[in-house]
């Protein structure tokens, strides 16, 4: 199947369908149905970190018979998740004339962290826009033109500035769709940096995803990899509905080899970064590479962790974390937003809820401190959860 | 202070407008024949030049602004009783008083420009070719409503009829009105959005805002201050340092019209959508008035007079300005414009009827249309389940 059909079945509305086979609607290990359609296994193991010495399969990638020959061995093109997202934005753009960016200094500049860069001398003024800094109302005026039908991508050139957008983003992204019986739909896409970066200070270290997890009507994404960036921003731009899209600061640099081929991932799917059997750590985000670095720790220590990046924070996907849990019956969470009211808060009652007779000890959930972040470097650490606190919480929980 | 102003302005609105024409007695009511009438107050201009006071009209559609008024005020005071007999809850705000607004602004443009307001939204959907049935339906949440029963009194929407609603927030559907009106120049459709606010909303930070991004990038919005000259319970005097609205834009040009005038409303939108076609952003003050009180818990007296309100009932009542009209040019007899006020006040009751009939949305209605379907779910919450409960 062509990556446009695929894009296709993305985009179709598909008849009802149990929660349970929907995982394969956009990715799923190949073989499952005879169809050649492209997917991606998200199984992806760190070379080195094999933890039985078994030869894992880390990209299930559906071959084209014309193999594309490049002159790397390696299939795919390196780049770092600025570039990813870049690309993903450039693609959709390419793809639909009603995508347009909005945001602070995308434009000529370029973008704050460069994910717009040349964009706009390849799109011209009136798709690439540079607004003042009047978040309130360029975000009320991105959700305007998504009432018309167009696809803005309203950037907020750190997530904590969007608070002042909030009034928007809650009553009329999230509501409008409902109040309006049905009639408008808003296909807006809002992203920008969050997350507690190096020594930013309390103000440019905030964690929207706590506060805008609550909003009826809104999915929330966190991207972590320049592969998963590229594949969640193109389905948050292809949605009907109003994603936002959460970078962090101190990601955007990551390098890493992404494939030639189109694809989009699916916006409510997990990742599973290393399966395990002991214990399940649920992550997102940053946190993710804290939780690899302590995994690195715990393996020597003779633990076999399940770690999972949850991406999709609204809604959770609650398949591949209940699957996870009934194999290894205990969970940890560890998430970068605050103890009260964070991501982790809800993930924690979610698996209360629906797999308390699956665990066998308490749920731990990791988060940042309950204070504005500090600006100096030891007590910004303390702030947010460290590898030695998370081998800390395993050995814990596996007593 | 602020009262013998208004009164002041209603003096002069005198029906004996001046005829530029010889009219022969006893016209038919669909005649075309031109009638040029002069507005009784002029415009004021900030950094443009009016339009002229004389505006021109014709029998039909002298007829056809005294039916829709009279329909949109038969509404107001109709949902005025229902909501005392507890059939509509939570907030209804009433526009009876401010119709010329409405109607005016219709008769200026076509179904293609959009129109965006607050929550005083009732008429504003009749006039966008809503129906008694689906404005009466929603009132009283049910299925039938233009927004399913989900919106309620604050959020009517038409999509169709480019009628973007309906909000509670204050100020807050002007950027939304300016994102229509972007994208409006960026699909080229050579069309205006008109984005309605009051005077309370017009000391809203977001507005300028919006103001002035509409000015950079050259949007065809328009932003009309419907100035009734109370924010609620608050006097504009005391809630703006500076109440010429018109004026607020600074370097956008503003229009100061009077509001209860439907001609004159008709002559400066249509002045204002060849405007803002060309130059961007326009600032209308509509000078207008509500006899209702802000909403239904509202008394609407203990902020201003009651002497206040039937003055302003007397000398300038938008309906009553028209039937003077009508009158004056001989268009029908007094007794057929009393025989359509009867002939409306029917259509008004059935319409309730036929509303008070209708089911009120089934307990599924409550998740759908919460995310746009696809993959077939119908809404999730944060568990990945699709979200059942049984409602007592």
């Amino acid at each position: 199947m062509s990556s446009l059909q695929m894009a296709a079945l993305l985009s179709a509305p598909s008849s009802p369908v149990v929660a349970g086979s929907l995982r394969f609607v956009a990715s799923s290990s190949t073989g499952r149905n005879g169809n050649a359609l492209v997917v991606r296994s998200e199984v992806k193991i760190p070379t080195g970190l094999c933890a039985r010495g078994v030869n894992l399969i880390t990209h299930a990638v559906a071959e084209k018979t014309a193999a594309a020959n490049t002159t790397d061995s390696k299939p795919g093109h390196e780049l770092l998740l600025f570039e990813a997202l870049r690309e993903g934005l450039d693609e959709e753009m390419e793809r639909d004339p009603t995508v347009c960016v909005m945001g602070e200094d995308v434009g000529h500049y370029g973008g704050s962290y460069k994910v717009t860069k040349g964009l706009a001398t390849k799109y011209g003024d009136l798709r690439v826009l540079d607004t003042p800094i009047a978040e309130n109302s360029f975000t009320g005026m991105g959700i305007g033109a998504a009432m018309t039908g167009l696809r803005p991508v309203v950037e907020g050139m750190n997530m904590g500035f969007l608070l002042l957008a909030y009034n928007q983003i809650s009553n009329n992204c999230g509501m409008l769709h409902y109040t309006s019986g049905g009639q408008f739909k808003i296909p807006i896409v809002i992203r920008g940096p969050g997350g507690v970066g190096r020594q930013l200070g309390a103000e440019h270290s905030q964690r929207l995803e706590s506060y805008l997890q609550s909003i009826p009507g809104l999915q929330m994404v966190a991207c972590s990899t320049p592969y998963n960036a590229k594949g969640l921003m193109k389905a948050a731009i292809r949605s009907e509905n109003p994603v936002v899209l959460f970078e962090h600061v101190l990601l955007y640099n990551l390098k890493e080899r992404i494939p030639d081929e189109e694809y989009v991932l699916s916006l409510e799917e997990a990742e599973m970064v290393r399966p395990g059997e002991h214990v399940t750590i649920l992550t997102y985000s940053r946190m993710r590479y804290h939780v690899m670095q302590a995994a690195k720790t715990l393996v020597n220590k003779g633990y076999d962790p399940e770690v999972i990046d949850i991406r999709s924070l609204k809604p959770f996907d609650l398949y591949t974390i209940g699957n996870s849990i009934k194999k290894t019956h205990r969970v940890l969470i560890v998430e970068e937003c605050m103890r009260t009211g964070g991501i982790g808060a809800s993930l924690r009652s979610a698996i209360i809820d629906n797999f308390w007779d699956y665990l066998d000890a308490p749920i731990i959930c990791l988060s940042s401190q309950d204070v504005p972040t500090p600006y100096a470097g030891t007590l910004e650490d303390w702030t947010v959860v460290q590898p030695a606190q998370i081998v800390a919480a395993v050995e814990q929980i596996c007593k | 202070m602020a009262s013998s102003s208004l009164l002041r302005r209603a003096i002069s609105s005198a029906p004996s407008s001046s005829l530029l024409r010889p009219m022969s007695a006893r016209l038919f009511s669909s005649d075309e024949t031109v009638l040029s009438i002069e507005t009784s107050v002029p415009y004021t201009g900030h950094k443009i030049e009016p339009p002229s006071r004389i505006v021109e009209t014709s029998p039909k559609e002298l007829l056809s602004f005294f039916r829709d008024m009279a329909l949109m005020r038969r509404m107001e005071i109709a949902a005025d009783s229902l909501y005392k007999a507890k059939l509509i809850r939570g907030f209804c705000h009433l526009y009876d008083g401010q119709e010329a607004v409405a109607v005016g602004m219709e008769a200026a443009i076509t179904k293609a420009d959009g129109i965006i307001t607050a929550y005083r939204d009732h008429c504003l959907f009749l006039g966008r070719g809503g129906t008694l049935v689906e404005a009466f339906a929603e009132l009283m949440g049910r299925k039938a409503g233009c927004s399913n029963g989900k919106g309620g009194s604050m959020h009517f929407y038409k999509k169709d009829a480019r009628f973007y609603g309906g909000h509670g927030i204050v100020g807050a559907q002007v950027p939304l009105g300016c994102g229509v009106a972007f994208a409006q120049k960026y699909n080229k459709e050579g069309a205006v959005t008109f984005a309605l606010y009051g005077d309370g909303a017009a000391n809203q930070g977001q507005l300028f805002e919006a103001l002035n991004i509409s000015a950079l990038w050259d949007l065809p919005a328009i932003l009309v201050c419907e100035n009734n000259h109370y924010g609620m319970g608050t006097a504009e005097w005391r809630a703006a340092k500076s109440p010429s609205y018109y004026k607020r834009g600074d370097y956008v040009p503003g229009l100061k019209v009077d509001g209860m005038d439907a001609l004159a409303v008709k002559q400066a939108c249509k002045f204002a959508k060849e405007h803002a076609l060309a130059n961007g952003p326009i600032i209308l003050e509509m000078d207008t008035y509500r006899y209702h009180g802000h909403s239904m818990s509202d008394p609407g007296s203990t902020y201003r007079t009651r002497d206040e309100i039937s003055g302003i009932r007397q000398e300038r009542d938008p309906l009553e300005r028209i039937r003077k009209l009508i009158l004056a040019h001989d268009i029908t007899p007094a007794s057929e414009l009393k025989d359509i006020e009867k002939e409306i006040r029917k259509h008004v009751d059935d319409a309730i009827a036929q509303a008070k009939e209708c089911p009120m949305p089934d307990e599924s209605e409550l998740f759908t249309n919460v995310y746009v379907k696809g993959y077939g779910v119908e809404s999730f919450g944060p568990d990945r389940k699709e979200i059942r409960a049984t409602l007592p």
